[in-house]
């Protein structure tokens, strides 16, 4: 959401402007201006073109679990600067912050539509979502506790990919995530992936492709390379929806895109055939 | 042609003077066998010198050395009658990553590996390493066969990363790698991954899930090229030396790490220059790493091939 789109003004025209900026709000898809209530009513999906803005984890936890049913799990597992890498320490000061969380991932169980299970939910404004070794760890756990407890795990996914700063170490979790979710799979222990924007590179190329069934959010961007490096490498030239959602699904790599409206009732209907009956 | 890196150079010189005196002695019959041993004792002395110093980024450029051995150089000189299999009976055959039965002394085992090119028509062919998902995909239904069979599996790790095109990405290089990432997880016979050159991040890791992860003395292994993550960090590829560093690419890092079992010792000078025995010592460990995985049961392999994973990572426990 782009506020402050008055930004040059004098100091009381900018008090009420700000006045006005928590009451409008300029969509990223169609850059309209909107009502920030009907906006936040909406899910954060712009009532005119229906772009899906991105939710913080809380915000998508309130989405899909049932009122005061998420108790959170494994909270006290935060990064550490194994390799004292360059500005790192500051990244995670800012993560924190802008986040209001302690990691770029939240997870817990809950009840979905009265069917109790494990959720985690990671954050785009936590460095990005990026996976280091807490992610990672946090990821696996609440894998092993769904296969322990037999309860399908839903894992909202938004995330640059692996997180640079903690080198080979974010590499591994990719296959420690992969490891926890192949005990899921051979436990018959339902794992639903969901990708809301952006889910990329390790993190895609891992845990978040693996569900047993890969729903995504429309428009989000989807994809193993950065569009950088991806036009580079082009000999063929990328369609326009390239790494979408949409993209994704019309080449066979996600079962279903389905509007945030209608996330949490789609989700209750797949938990259902897997745990019902 | 040959390439010299520049921390090289005065090794070359040196291999070139040698090499005037020897083809002297041999085509005018004048000895020159003195000279020729004081001229190889300097080389030896600057050869540990240089290679005592060497920098992550001097690493770097020798796991990408253009003369550096290659999966199937190695695949040669360690296994006996190796027979190369094609395709992943879905899409095609990927020249990125090569595969087969071969015999590692008296022992079946299934080898695959990412595969560099030479020549620049070769390089081609292969993808400069970089594999696409129906390379990932005959790799694992290589190792399902090996899995049939009861054979162990080997794979050699030398790739920049997984190619990132348009093709890769319409055919699912994300599913690719993480299924495989889950499969050789559940694999139950014995994996010995060997890193030789470069170790690009998921592509790399695309076929190096194993039970024990063995890496040359001078070979990468990373989560981003240090172009990559200088570019990220400071804006500007140029600062790769530094990003090399910050990185912990190094075999030794990686071993510190707990990503890597063994760091297999190169000859001096690094591989490309005695290739032979250097493939000789990737053997030995080859078969000091197999024997004891081969009389696990399948439940104990696979228990500690989730723990040797699951244990990898470092996090602090918030204090509130
Ligand atoms: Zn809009």
């Amino acid at each position: 959401m782009q506020r402050g789109w008055f930004a040059r003004r004098s100091p009381a025209e900018r008090v009420a402007m700000d006045e006005m900026n928590d009451a409008w709000v300029k969509c990223n898809g169609c850059q309209q201006i909107l009502f920030a209530r009907d906006f936040e009513r909406n899910l954060k999906v712009c009532p005119r073109c229906g772009h899906h803005h991105r939710l913080s984890a809380r915000e998508r936890i309130d989405l899909l679990a049932d009122a005061d049913t998420f108790v959170e799990r494994d909270a006290e597992v935060v990064s550490a600067d194994p390799l004292g890498f360059p500005e790192y320490a500051d990244k995670l000061s800012r993560g924190r912050a802008n986040s209001g969380l302690p990691e770029a991932i939240v997870s817990g169980v809950c009840n979905l539509s009265g069917i109790p299970i494990v959720l985690a939910v990671a954050d785009f404004a936590f460095m990005g979502g990026s996976m280091g070794s807490a992610v990672g760890e946090k990821v696996a756990r609440a894998m092993e506790y769904a296969l322990e407890q037999r309860l399908p795990v839903v894992i909202c996914s938004t995330s640059g990919g692996a997180r640079m700063q903690e080198g080979l170490l974010s590499l591994m979790q990719m296959a420690k995530t992969c490891a926890a979710a192949a005990r899921l799979h051979e436990a018959g222990v339902p794992y639903i992936s969901v990708l809301t924007d952006p889910t990329m590179a390790g993190v895609l190329a891992s845990y978040a492709s693996v569900g047993d069934v890969v729903i995504a959010e429309p428009g989000a961007l989807v994809g193993f390379a950065g569009q950088r490096v991806a036009q580079q490498a082009q000999v063929v030239k990328p369609p326009p929806n390239f790494q979408t959602a949409e993209f994704q699904l019309e080449h066979g790599m996600v079962d279903i895109v389905v509007p945030r409206k209608e996330l949490k009732h789609t989700l209750h209907r797949i938990l259902r055939f897997f745990t019902g009956g | 042609m040959r390439t010299v890196l520049d921390f090289e150079k005065p090794i070359a010189e040196l291999d070139a003077n040698i090499e005037a005196l020897k083809r002297l002695t041999a085509e005018q019959g004048i000895d020159k066998s003195e000279q020729i041993a004081a001229l190889e004792q300097d080389r030896e002395r600057l050869l540990r010198e240089i290679f005592r110093n060497l920098t992550p980024w001097d690493r770097t450029l020798l796991a990408r050395h253009p003369q550096r051995p290659y999966t199937l150089d190695y695949i040669r000189a360690i296994f006996d009658d190796f027979i190369e299999l094609h395709g992943d009976r879905q899409f095609g055959d990927d020249g990125a990553i090569v595969g087969g039965m071969a015999w590692l002394n008296d022992k079946p085992v299934m080898v695959i590996g990412q595969q560099k090119g030479r020549d620049l028509k070769e390089r081609q062919r292969r993808n400069f390493g970089m594999a696409k998902p129906e390379g990932y995909r005959k790799a694992l239904r290589l190792m399902y066969l090996a899995e049939k069979f009861g054979r162990p599996v080997v794979t050699f790790i030398d790739t920049p990363a997984a190619d990132p095109g348009v093709e890769s990405e319409s055919r699912g290089i994300s599913e690719a790698i993480a299924r495989n990432l889950r499969e050789m997880m559940l694999l139950r016979v014995p994996i010995v991954s060997v890193v030789i050159g470069e170790g690009g991040s998921g592509g790399a890791l695309g076929i190096a899930v194993a039970d024990r992860v063995l890496m040359q003395e001078y070979a990468i292994y990373s989560v981003i090229p240090p172009e990559g993550c200088a570019a990220i960090l400071w804006r500007d590829a140029k600062r790769a030396p530094e990003a090399a560093e910050a990185l912990r690419l190094t075999a030794h890092d990686a071993q510190r790490l707990g990503v890597v079992d063994e760091v297999v010792e190169e000859p001096l000078g690094g591989a490309h220059r005695d290739p032979l025995a250097a493939a000789q010592r990737v053997k030995e460990a080859l078969l000091r790493h197999l024997a004891p995985l081969q009389k696990l049961s399948v439940s104990k392999l696979r228990e500690s091939r989730y723990e040797r994973y699951r244990n990898l990572g470092v996090w602090r426990v918030a204090v509130e």
